[in-house]
């Protein structure tokens, strides 16, 4: 067992861990954190993306001990304490981006660190950068809408309801 | 319905979904979220070849290996119940279906690749697998049987010895037109013949199947945490068929489900395991489905071989059509596969069309793989595909229009009777067909058509039409078809003292929205805020009964079972404001929260009357009781027929044989419509499902029966890059004759209606490059393209 | 997955001596290693992490060639070798997904082999030297067939020596399922002469299509591709495609990204 420790939101966490434990699992299972979910094992399906060091990445293929020392953020750190939704989030529900919820921390995860290098994306460029986050309630058109519109743009004529 | 005259709130308004700030917040409770103190874990030792005998399973080693507990093998399930099957099918010569036993653990044979031989129970996960390679499993390997034409030769292998084949079922709808239907085919004018495969599909829900088994030793209560779409059927059929527990002693809890898509509809054998090895082991008993376990265990979709044949006459009127189908069961008898391919099927042969004359054959074969049932649509995208595609054959080798044959033969007149046993209440075939051709701006096709080719590209249009039978269904109808259950459903509406109400419903909600769209429905009917109301499902020791969520049927028949049960709580506040008002029951007016006495200035709000009805001290007494709930059981009249035309424009790349999907247009009827933006958020899925079995998925076995796409590395998921914006439209109302709030559904729409559409416009794009190959067999991958374009 | 131990080492000569205990293998970004050890095809007893080796990562201009630290992720090359080698960057650009980009090393890529990974195209067309923690070997020399390399146990490779080409262009046709190629070319055009490199296609992995080099050689336009085929009996055939498509695809792929060029 190893002591691993890291930034969580902005809190300090801690734990002991194999050094086979997933991250995803240490955030699971250890800090309780079950918004980050496990929608595959071949990592394409992207339900697991967090943030480490402000970069996306897949929590189900990265080990525990690899995010020792890390600044991680998950879904539970994204909206305010006060519990309002950030603007990526209240994109998601005007918008319905989201239907079952499995796949949606990894799509607003994704979402964020997309806007975050792209301020404002095509079409095409919100599509490609979903290539490893996969849904099976909305069709995209919604979580394209919700991404583009959280970005300031006019969404209104983007097809037709 | 349009924006512009959407209500704010209450039926017919976009209200955004409560449901989404948990979901949108990691505070969902999904089952895996859940784990109970002491819990254990289980790990399934599955088959790896397709058809064997199992010769011995040796546990002796493993039960030493660190943390293990128990370890479960097929003689421990040999006493007890297998998996039941909801839906017998009678023959064509009367006779019942074969019906195979189906043990929780395999028993002397292993009939598909993933079935589970043995289960370890340890301490972690990792330790249960760990034992489980332990574990020596003697398989003598048998030849399997994989293609369902095989399997049905004489002399094939058998994949259960103790029936007399691999057929399960022959089955003919309607026998008794068969000679009649030939007989039109005889005089036919025309007869437009096509083969075709609808490829087998897995469901593919994001979230894995996770079942997690207590038992409570003080008052004997099992528990079961399960991803279900209807918690009460797996109460139902797991205590009374499987481990012989009564329903006051088994809790089944869905909670939030991550998509179901019909495979969560299932009772499956890890439920069965876990809930009976949580007494065994007396602790609590965790499975966790990884997705590579799911695409070997999860009941899989589709996978039909047809032949269909069309008759028409010199005017080019349907005369008759006949069918023969060959549907997969796979190694089992899944919950409600017999139906699938029956009543589900030959039901929906007529189409949208007045076909007078229908003969539809099936032919249900047992083979080495996982079993089939219902997915996405079940039987009705299969029924849509077969019909629409002909047509549009049809069309080709009669050099007519497409949308003009369609509509030349289109049902105009409702109530209309089919020839395969259904009534269709309502509908505008030509309306949705019209609505389409302007949003598809069919007139402005041309001229893309030319903007491609100077790419280089061909471009292709297709359309097609669809009906579906959803709202399923009426009891006493399915019980004469086969099913073994009733399909009403129940809902409780209780009034709390200060006005607030929770509505328990049998509907379960994985992704629908039910929780926004229900409480819009019983707010809008007493006129209160939609904050007032909760919706509460998934739970049977909360909700009184419920059949659960598929076939499109949860606001057509669990919203009508609420619309009762509310008027129910009306009718009772209505008594006690007549008593308050001191006016006349008939008198007493229900409006925006507030009884009213007809005619005059007088009014008593929402929040009195329910405050007395639980502080009775001014209340009728001796005429009715205090408190404010009712429970209401529905169960409909007919099932409910949404109808639509879809179109799909296509680009195809001729160098490498690959499509995408440049327009998709879909114009629905849906009858009357409760929240708008779900509904056409239900509408997109389905079009993303329909379009990447067109394009993307397959499920395929080898011949060995080894399952070549075990993984997303493999089996196609459709990507945002694999699809544009849709055109949704649902203006086209024909409110449903039947339920109260004459709803039709629109749950499977998408998945049904869009398959046909993509193949017909692909075969238009490559007939515009000089290519005519009559037919293209799904999904429609750029190597199959590239290989018809150069065969 | 097996358990094991994790050891994350500071520099190369740490990682060797690290990767010389029994059952030792490196782990990289794991965006390969991770799914493989899940699946339980892989039994180390200690993993050797190369994400802490500072001097393994980087891409800079080492003498008039592009030098990428072999640890350096996927999203890094994208990023920074986007001004000395855009048809570089633009493969790394197009490996996986955005996740997988930010974990996922040129390193890593190179010692797995995947037949249809994206890297080794690019290594082969431009000629490129695989540095290791004990010599350097020419791309020509490197790739093995299917998943082999010219690695010796525990080797590492620490970096990568790309020459810059006048221009190149990577095209790529996706296997619809796993997003990895399904046939991609890799054009480079150096003064010197022409290279293409295939991936995806054949069962011997990575290849050299000296045919097209030729013909390119002689004029550098699609045209000069026509006429010329592969065989397909020595493609990878399966559920997305039969060798003769990939052949064929090669062909498609490699003549647009000569039109890339232009």
């Amino acid at each position: 067992m190893t002591q691993v420790k890291m930034t969580v939101n902005g809190k300090a966490a801690s734990g002991e861990v194999e050094g086979r434990t997933l991250l995803v699992h240490f955030l699971r299972d250890d800090l309780e954190l079950t918004g980050t979910h496990v929608g595959c094992d071949t990592s394409q399906c992207g339900a697991c993306v967090v943030h480490v060091n402000g970069n996306a990445v897949k929590a189900c293929t990265m080990f525990a001990v690899e995010a020792d020392g890390a600044e991680v953020e998950t879904i539970e750190g994204q909206a305010a304490e006060d519990g309002t939704l950030n603007t990526i989030q209240q994109a998601f529900q005007d918008h319905h981006g989201l239907q079952c919820g499995f796949c949606t921390p990894g799509m607003v995860m994704s979402a964020a660190a997309l806007l975050k290098d792209n301020p404002k994306p095509s079409e095409a460029e919100v599509r490609h950068y979903l290539d490893g986050n996969i849904c099976r309630c909305t069709g995209y058109h919604n979580i394209v809408k919700a991404i583009m519109a959280a970005s300031g743009q006019d969404v209104s004529a983007l097809a037709a309801e | 319905m349009p924006k512009d005259i959407e209500p704010e709130r209450g039926i017919g308004a976009s209200s955004k979904r409560r449901e989404d700030v948990r979901f949108l917040t990691g505070t969902g409770r999904y089952t895996d979220d859940i784990n109970l103190r002491r819990q254990t874990h289980v790990f399934f030792l599955r088959s790896d070849v397709a058809h064997g005998r199992l010769t011995g399973v040796d546990t002796s080693a493993a039960e030493d290996m660190p943390g293990v507990l128990k370890i479960f093998t097929g003689a421990d399930f040999a006493e007890i119940g297998g998996m039941p099957c909801g839906w017998q099918i009678t023959d064509k010569h009367g006779q019942p279906m074969q019906e195979p036993k189906h043990p929780v653990l395999a028993h002397e044979k292993v009939r598909h690749v993933g079935e589970p031989i043995a289960a370890v129970v340890a301490e972690t996960l990792a330790q249960a697998r760990d034992a489980a390679e332990a574990i020596v499993v003697d398989i003598d390997e048998l030849p399997a049987v994989v293609n369902m034409k095989d399997a049905v030769k004489e002399g094939a292998p058998k994949v259960h010895d103790d029936l007399t084949s691999n057929l399960c079922y022959d089955w003919g709808f309607v026998e008794e037109n068969k000679a009649a239907v030939n007989k039109a085919f005889e005089e036919a004018a025309h007869v437009t013949t096509l083969e075709l495969v609808n490829n087998r599909l897995v469901a593919n829900p994001m979230e894995p199947r996770v079942a997690i088994g207590d038992y409570n030793r003080a008052d004997g209560e099992h528990t079961l945490y399960t991803t279900s779409q209807n918690p009460h059927v797996i109460r139902l059929l797991m205590g009374a068929f499987v481990l012989g527990i009564p329903e006051h002693k088994l809790r089944v809890v869905a909670p939030d489900v991550g998509g179901g898509f019909g495979t969560k509809i299932f009772h499956y054998q890890e439920e069965a395991f876990c809930t009976f090895a949580a007494k065994a082991v007396g602790r609590p008993v965790k499975w966790t489905s990884s997705r590579s376990e799911a695409f070997m265990s999860d009941a899989h979709g589709r996978d039909h071989v047809t032949k269909i044949e069309l008759a028409l006459d010199a005017d080019n009127n349907f005369t008759a059509l006949r069918t023969d189908t060959y549907a997969n069961m796979g190694a089992y008898l899944s919950t409600f596969a017999p139906s699938v391919p029956t009543w589900l099927h030959g039901t929906l042969m007529a189409g949208n069309y007045k076909t007078p004359l229908i003969y539809v054959n099936v032919k249900a074969v047992f083979t080495n793989t996982v079993p089939v049932d219902a997915y996405r649509g079940a039987g009705r995208p299969e029924a849509t595909y077969q019909l629409e595609r002909l047509i549009d054959k049809a069309a080709h080798e009669l050099k007519v229009d497409p949308i003009k044959l369609r509509r030349q033969n289109f049902v105009t007149e409702f109530p209309y009777a089919t020839p395969v046993a259904v009534e269709y209440d309502t509908g505008d075939y030509n309306a949705t067909m019209d609505k389409l051709e302007e949003i598809a701006d069919h007139a402005g096709f041309e001229a893309r058509r030319k903007e491609s080719e100077a790419k280089g590209k061909l471009r292709g249009f297709g359309v097609n039409c669809y009906i579906e039978a959803c709202g399923i269904a009426p009891s006493n109808l399915v019980g004469q078809l086969g099913a073994r259950a009733g399909l009403y459903e129940s809902a409780t509406v209780r009034v709390n003292a200060t006005g607030g109400l929770v509505v328990m419903t049998g509907s379960h909600s994985h992704g629908q929205g039910h929780e926004t769209s229900f409480a819009q429905v019983v707010a809008d009917m007493i006129g209160i805020d939609e904050n007032m109301v909760e919706i509460v499902h998934g739970d049977t020791s909360k909700v009184p009964m419920g059949m659960g969520t598929y076939g499109s049927r949860s606001l057509a028949v669990g919203g009508s079972a609420m619309v009762r049960a509310t008027e129910k709580v009306i009718a009772k506040a209505k008594k006690i404001a007549s008593h308050l008002l001191e006016a006349s029951e008939g008198d007493i007016e229900l409006k925006d929260g507030a009884f009213s006495v007809a005619g005059t200035d007088k009014s008593v709000a929402w929040g009195d009357v329910t405050l007395a009805a639980y502080v009775p001290h001014n209340y009728p007494l001796e005429e009715i009781e205090p408190g404010l709930e009712e429970t209401a059981f529905y169960d409909p009249s007919n099932f409910t027929y949404p109808a639509g035309a879809y179109a799909c424009e296509v680009e195809l790349d001729p160098e490498t044989g690959h499509v995408s999907i440049e327009r998709f247009t879909a114009a629905d009827d849906f009858g009357n419509v409760v929240n708008p933006m779900i509904v056409t958020g239900q509408v997109h899925g389905g079009l993303a499902q329909g379009i990447g079995q067109a394009l993307l998925e397959n499920c395929a076995y080898d011949e060995d029966g080894q399952l070549l796409s075990a993984s997303y590395m493999d089996y196609a998921m459709p990507r945002a890059s694999d699809l544009p914006f849709y055109d949704v439209d649902h203006s086209c109302q024909t409110p449903c004759t039947h339920n109260p709030l004459g709803v039709k559904g629109c749950g499977e729409a998408g998945a049904i209606g869009s398959p046909p559409a993509v193949v017909n416009a692909v075969l238009d794009a490559m007939r515009s490059g000089g290519k005519d190959v009559g037919h293209i067999d799904m999904p429609v991958s750029p190597a199959r393209v590239w290989e018809a374009m150069n065969g | 997955m097996y358990d094991f131990e994790i050891e994350r080492p500071g520099s190369v000569a740490d990682a060797v001596k690290a990767l010389g205990q029994e059952e030792a293998q490196a782990l990289s970004g794991g965006q390969t290693l991770i799914p493989t050890l899940k699946a339980r095809l892989a039994m180390p007893s200690v993993l050797v992490s190369l994400a802490g080796i500072d001097e393994m990562k980087g891409v800079e201009m080492r003498d008039g060639a592009l030098w990428i630290g072999g640890g350096t992720t996927h999203a890094t090359v994208m990023r920074e070798a986007a001004d000395a080698y855009p048809g570089l960057a633009s493969l790394a650009a197009r490996i996986g997904d955005p996740a997988v980009r930010n974990r996922g090393t040129i390193g890593g890529s190179l010692a797995n082999n995947d037949p249809s990974a994206c890297y080794p195209a690019a290594v082969l067309a431009s000629g490129a030297t695989v540095q290791t923690d004990r010599r350097e070997i020419a791309a020509d020399d490197y790739f093995d067939g299917m998943f082999a390399t010219a690695l010796e146990e525990g080797e590492i490779v620490t970096g990568v020596r790309f020459p810059i080409p006048q221009a190149a262009h990577y095209e790529k046709f996706i296997q619809p399922a796993s997003r990895f190629p399904l046939v991609a070319a890799f054009v480079a055009r150096f003064e010197g002469g022409v290279r293409v490199a295939i991936t995806g296609a054949s069962n011997d992995g990575v290849f050299r299509w000296s045919e097209a080099e030729a013909a390119l050689n002689d004029r550098f336009a699609a045209g000069a591709l026509d006429g010329l085929t592969l065989d397909g009996g020595d493609m990878i055939s399966d559920l997305h495609g039969s060798g003769a498509y990939r052949a064929h695809l090669c062909g498609v792929m490699t003549r647009r990204a000569v039109q890339a060029i232009g």
